[in-house]
């Protein structure tokens, strides 16, 4: 009797079938697992993130922001799951990253242009090919500082505009912002914020931003991605489609106001849970 | 007691206004900046001067500090101290170039495979500790009493030295540098030449730096013990032995400033190449 109540249970468990995301998914996660020292950082976390969308995450201390960002962009190994593109794997994508900490992040032993045109030559592009796309670079982003200074030479937030024209050099599909303005004074955040909107606006990159400040994440984004304390869940996605560009007028704007609200009371009800 | 403040306040008042008068002569200020690096030598040259003027220390063990300097430049300007000065010079020259050309390489190529470095990292730890000097016996039996022999001890000393920087500037590359090379896509080799070479650059240099006055410092002590007819150690030596103190303390002088020299090369040439250090 016993020693069949105790049996192991080899019940065949039917491997979950593979569920697509809604049409227009850009990102489909599924069964993410990841550890942190034993500790479930995301046990089985599916996740579709839009084509064409700026997707804002925002969550509680500690939840493991950075991190999510960090495993889709293949920077952190993840423990099991499936991270597809388009259907593709990492490996055959093409993706930028900007991070919080410019000065590490740019090579001070190269000039800024070839900080920028850096990603083309690890494509091999042809001289030719890396002058013109500076040279569109240098217009869209109406760059006003002299890009043959050193790194070091310039101010935080040009040189975080020029990090993120690395990242975006190679007209990557997916362009991932950590907390990209956290190093920068308030002046320099605007700035960037609003060219990033530009960017956004010409090129329609799915963009994946980590930011600690609810008024910036939801400005920019089209879905705000809210999630819980660890194990991280999904918490909510909230829809916020307030016309681009965007203004300082959006920020007084009752659908802005109301994304805000109902986000900052999401959040608050995660972290006290 | 309102009565009492008012009649004090006047009086307080009055004092106030004194300071104006004395502050419109204050502004001119001396720059005493640029002369602070000339006391240290000018009182050492004094007390140096003044020990031997009033006989605290037998002229016949220090020489007065002008006869000193003459005979160092007169030495270093076309006299046989020159030639010495030149051979330890020469010396020191080869024995860093074998370190820095073997041992940049090696330790960027062992900072990259860290499980390689932490193999051999006793082995260097240990050698890296040991005073190259109580090797020099070794070194004589291996390569006899010669030229290669001062060479070749100063270069394993300074070699130890350039690999170990070399390597720790490969392991303590900043992380998120490698990790922006990564995301771009660039390959393992690619990150090892467009990233990890170039993060170590600068802790080699300080490699570099300190195994040039390890170089010279063996060189030294290898010329005075080891058969030698040239160079500064067996000069200082020599002189020593024929108590020509003028000659001695000059040889003395020209080895701090040939060392001295090399410091100042090697930090301005860091300077140079590694232009974005410290920023």
């Amino acid at each position: 009797m016993n020693a069949v109540l105790n049996a192991p249970v080899v019940a065949d468990v039917p491997v979950p079938p593979f569920k697509p995301g809604p049409a227009g998914t850009h990102i489909t996660i599924r069964g993410l697992t990841k550890y942190f020292a034993g500790w479930p950082l995301y046990e089985n976390f599916d996740l579709d993130i839009p084509k064409g969308k700026i997707v804002s995450v925002f969550g509680p201390n500690g939840c493991g922001k950075s991190t999510l960002i960090n495993m889709i962009a293949g920077l952190v190994p993840i423990d099991s799951g499936e991270i597809l593109f388009d259907g593709k794997s990492l490996k055959d994508t093409k993706i930028g990253y900007v991070f919080q900490n410019y000065r590490e992040a740019m090579f001070p032993w190269m000039r800024t242009i070839d900080n920028i045109a850096y990603p083309l030559k690890l494509e091999g592009k042809s001289k030719a090919e890396v002058d013109r796309r500076m040279a569109e670079l240098v217009a869209s982003f109406d760059v006003k500082f002299d890009l043959n200074r050193y790194p070091y030479e310039l101010s935080g937030g040009q040189q975080q505009t020029a990090s993120i024209m690395r990242a975006l050099a190679p007209k990557p599909e997916v362009l991932f912002l950590d907390e990209p303005f956290s190093a920068l004074d308030f002046e320099m955040t605007l700035f960037i914020r609003e060219k990033l909107q530009e960017v956004f606006m010409q090129t329609g990159t799915t963009m994946l931003l980590v930011s600690h400040d609810l008024e910036e994440a939801v400005y920019l984004a089209d879905q705000v991605l809210l999630l819980t304390k660890r194990p991280t869940k999904v918490a909510e996605i909230l829809p916020y489609s307030d016309p681009r560009p965007r203004t300082v007028e959006t920020l007084s704007e009752p659908s802005f106001i109301r994304t805000k609200k109902l986000s900052l009371e999401i959040f608050q009800r995660e972290v006290r849970r | 007691m309102a009565d009492s403040s008012s009649v004090n306040a006047p009086v307080a008042a009055a004092p106030w206004s004194a300071p104006a008068v004395p502050a419109a002569a204050a502004p001119r200020k001396v720059n005493w900046g640029r002369a602070l690096p000339f006391i240290g030598p000018v009182l050492l040259f004094i007390v140096w001067d003044f020990t031997v003027r009033f006989g605290a220390i037998k002229a016949i063990l220090l020489p007065p500090p002008a006869e000193t300097v003459t005979t160092l430049i007169n030495g270093l300007a076309g006299g046989p101290l020159l030639k010495d000065f030149l051979v330890t010079l020469w010396r020191t020259t080869q024995a860093f170039l074998i370190a820095a050309v073997v041992g940049v390489p090696l330790g960027v190529v062992l900072g990259s495979a860290e499980k390689a470095y932490r193999s051999v990292e006793f082995l260097i730890d240990f050698f890296r500790s040991t005073p190259s000097s109580a090797l020099i016996p070794l070194f004589l039996m291996i390569f006899g009493v010669s030229d290669i022999n001062k060479v070749a001890i100063a270069a394993f000393g300074a070699l130890l030295i350039v690999v170990f920087n070399s390597a720790y500037g490969v392991i303590n590359a900043r992380k998120q540098r490698v990790m922006a090379a990564k995301v771009m896509g660039a390959s393992r080799w690619q990150i090892f030449k467009d990233v990890l070479v170039w993060e170590s650059l600068q802790p080699s240099f300080v490699g570099l730096r300190s195994a040039v006055s390890m170089a010279l410092v063996i060189v030294i002590v290898a010329e005075m013990f080891i058969g030698s007819d040239s160079g500064l150690g067996n000069r200082i030596i020599n002189s020593q032995q024929v108590m020509n103190v003028r000659d001695m303390y000059a040889s003395i002088l020209a080895a701090g400033v040939l060392g001295y020299a090399l410091n100042i090369l090697f930090l301005v040439a860091e300077r140079r190449i590694v232009h974005w250090s410290g920023r």
